[in-house]
């Protein structure tokens, strides 16, 4: 009885928002409490892989294999962080890191060509063929002018991605 | 719960237009000459993954949202304390007594028909049936139950399937006091299964296993069976598979549809300022047997409920309409009901509670992708 936010204290709504530079204003920390705790459902603290697949519109996600690893046992702290690059709030900078995070799977710093392959295999399956992945990319690597065997890093995504209009933004519903 | 396993040969089989739903922000670029930025901008496929965590329709179909705690202060709270010591104290008991009594005389007049009048079917048939309604409405009456029917009564005819929304158990036992209809369940264990092999039995019940595959063809088959037969009851079927919160509907399954019968829908509403109906058999981590027992002592506690029963108009095949084409209809008939409750319609498959969704709806997303990459790169 009574709602989930007696559960967190003011400090702990606190320290989130601080964790997150403050991108959720403090209701929107308690809705995502809310459904953390709803996705969360042996109560073990943290969303187990198990957990996010039960959510089909998340399993159907091309990405959602590479989200994974980024996700997997993330505690609410951590999961308000990696949601903050979402928020209205959030800076260009952070959603282009944010972007850079997903690509850099071993997280050195550094994109190479396997990196964007492997991220455009995800988006495009068996639809289109290895080769013509590969081809497709060196094209538009060169014409950006890069060469197939340039390694990205994060201020090349900046250059690449930061005048345009990047639209990464979801709604945290508060009732 | 049971492990989430992927049965794509289940889910395969009945999910028209699920993209038609589901965002496709990906697909709107203008047709532009492909850029490496255009590749490396994964935001909307992020942005979608993003939303999906944060709030999914799938998730909100079986969330029970608890009532506004309304007795927090000096003055409320000793009035709701009244309430309590009114529903545990006096209601309870009352209720308890009248159903008792429901059963004892349920009990006395069911086993001697049962046993004495094995020689004339006919007629012990038509009093197991008003026996069965009998103990329904004890039932519904054990709950303060507030019923009310609006449309034409069901009437048992041959080539007739009855098609209703899904809540909870106690769905089936509102509609069976009016009429005594077949239901096809899954087999409980426990008290419940008892009374479903022994009461159930006698007003004509299918028994289907959820995790078994080849159940599905054996099912469909006793199904066709039993609405072709002339002297049984006409068949109930909740074609969502599953018990959702009487706020959204999940996709209906083709089976019913595929019978050669009329398709009877029924709309089924609950007023949740009484009670909430819903049996969130998500949340029970016991067996179905002790969560049964608790929602029908939390409606045994509570003060009503509360609900209405629409029986909206039967569908027919069309002149002209194949068997394939009635069948397709079957979303329609779900708006219809939807529309009637007052209920969301969602485009998810209720079994996902239990399995994973097919590969089939990534790989559509992907395929979209794939054409548009590939289309602009021919672009000068």
């Amino acid at each position: 009885m009574g709602n989930t936010s007696s559960m967190l204290t003011q400090y702990d709504i606190e320290e989130v928002q601080e964790h997150c530079n403050n991108t959720f204003s403090q209701q929107e920390i308690v809705s995502l409490y809310q459904r953390f705790c709803q996705l969360d459902r042996n109560s073990g603290g943290f969303i187990s892989a198990d957990e996010f697949l039960s959510v089909p519109e998340f399993a159907v996600n091309p990405l959602s294999q590479r989200l994974f690893r980024m996700i997997d046992g993330l505690n609410f702290k951590e999961f308000v962080a990696f949601l903050s690059a979402f928020s209205s709030r959030a800076t260009l900078q952070h959603k282009v890191e944010y972007i850079f995070k997903v690509y850099d799977s071993d997280g050195n710093g550094k994109v190479a060509f396997s990196d964007l392959l492997d991220v455009l295999r995800d988006l495009t399956g068996q639809f289109i063929s290895e080769q013509q992945r590969e081809l497709v990319l060196t094209q538009v690597l060169e014409e950006a002018g890069y060469k197939k065997d340039s390694i990205l890093v994060l201020s090349d995504f900046m250059k690449i991605l930061g005048n345009t209009g990047l639209k990464m933004e979801v709604e945290v519903p508060v009732d | 719960m049971s492990k989430l396993t992927t049965s794509s040969s289940e889910l395969d089989l009945d999910h028209p237009n699920i993209e038609d739903y589901l965002p496709s922000d990906s697909i709107q670029q203008p047709h532009a000459k492909l850029r490496l930025r255009d590749l490396l901008d994964i935001s909307p496929t992020l942005t979608e993954a993003a939303g999906a965590i944060v709030d999914d329709s799938f998730t909100r179909c079986f969330k029970s949202n608890p009532p506004e705690p309304w007795n927090w202060n000096i003055y409320l709270f000793p009035l709701w304390c009244l309430g309590v010591v009114v529903r545990y104290g006096i209601l309870f008991p009352v209720r308890v007594l009248v159903l008792t009594l429901g059963w004892i005389i349920f009990l006395s007049c069911y086993i001697p028909v049962h046993m004495l009048l094995k020689g004339h079917d006919k007629l012990r048939k038509r009093l197991e049936r008003v026996l069965v309604e009998l103990i329904c409405s004890f039932f519904v009456a054990s709950w303060t139950g507030v019923v009310k029917y609006h449309g034409p009564r069901p009437c048992a005819r041959p080539k007739q399937v009855f098609v209703a929304n899904h809540t909870s158990m106690i769905d089936f036992i509102v509609l069976e006091q009016m009429t005594a209809f077949a239901v096809i369940m899954q087999k409980h264990p426990g008290w419940v299964g008892l009374l479903q092999s022994t009461i159930l039995e006698s007003v004509g019940c299918i028994w289907f296993n959820r995790s078994e595959a080849k159940d599905r063809e054996i099912v469909a088959r006793k199904l066709r069976e039993h609405v072709e037969g002339t002297d049984n009851n006409p068949l109930l079927i909740f074609p969502e598979g599953t018990c959702v919160n009487n706020h959204y509907t999940v996709m209906f399954k083709k089976g019913a549809f595929e019978l050669g019968a009329t398709v009877c829908p029924i709309a089924i509403k609950y007023n949740k300022i009484f009670v909430d109906a819903f049996w969130n058999s998500r949340k029970q981590e016991f067996s179905i047997q002790t969560s049964f027992t608790t929602h029908l002592l939390q409606l045994m506690t509570s003060w009503a409920v509360v609900c209405d029963v629409w029986y909206l108009e039967p569908q027919n095949m069309k002149p002209g309409e194949t068997a394939i084409e009635f069948a397709e209809r079957f979303d329609m008939v779900r708006s219809i009901i939807s529309v009637r409750a007052g209920l969301k319609m969602v485009p998810w498959d209720g079994y996902l509670k239990y399995s994973r969704p097919s590969p089939k709806h990534r790989e559509s997303k992907q395929q979209s992708f794939a054409e548009s990459v590939l289309r602009r790169l021919e672009e000068k």
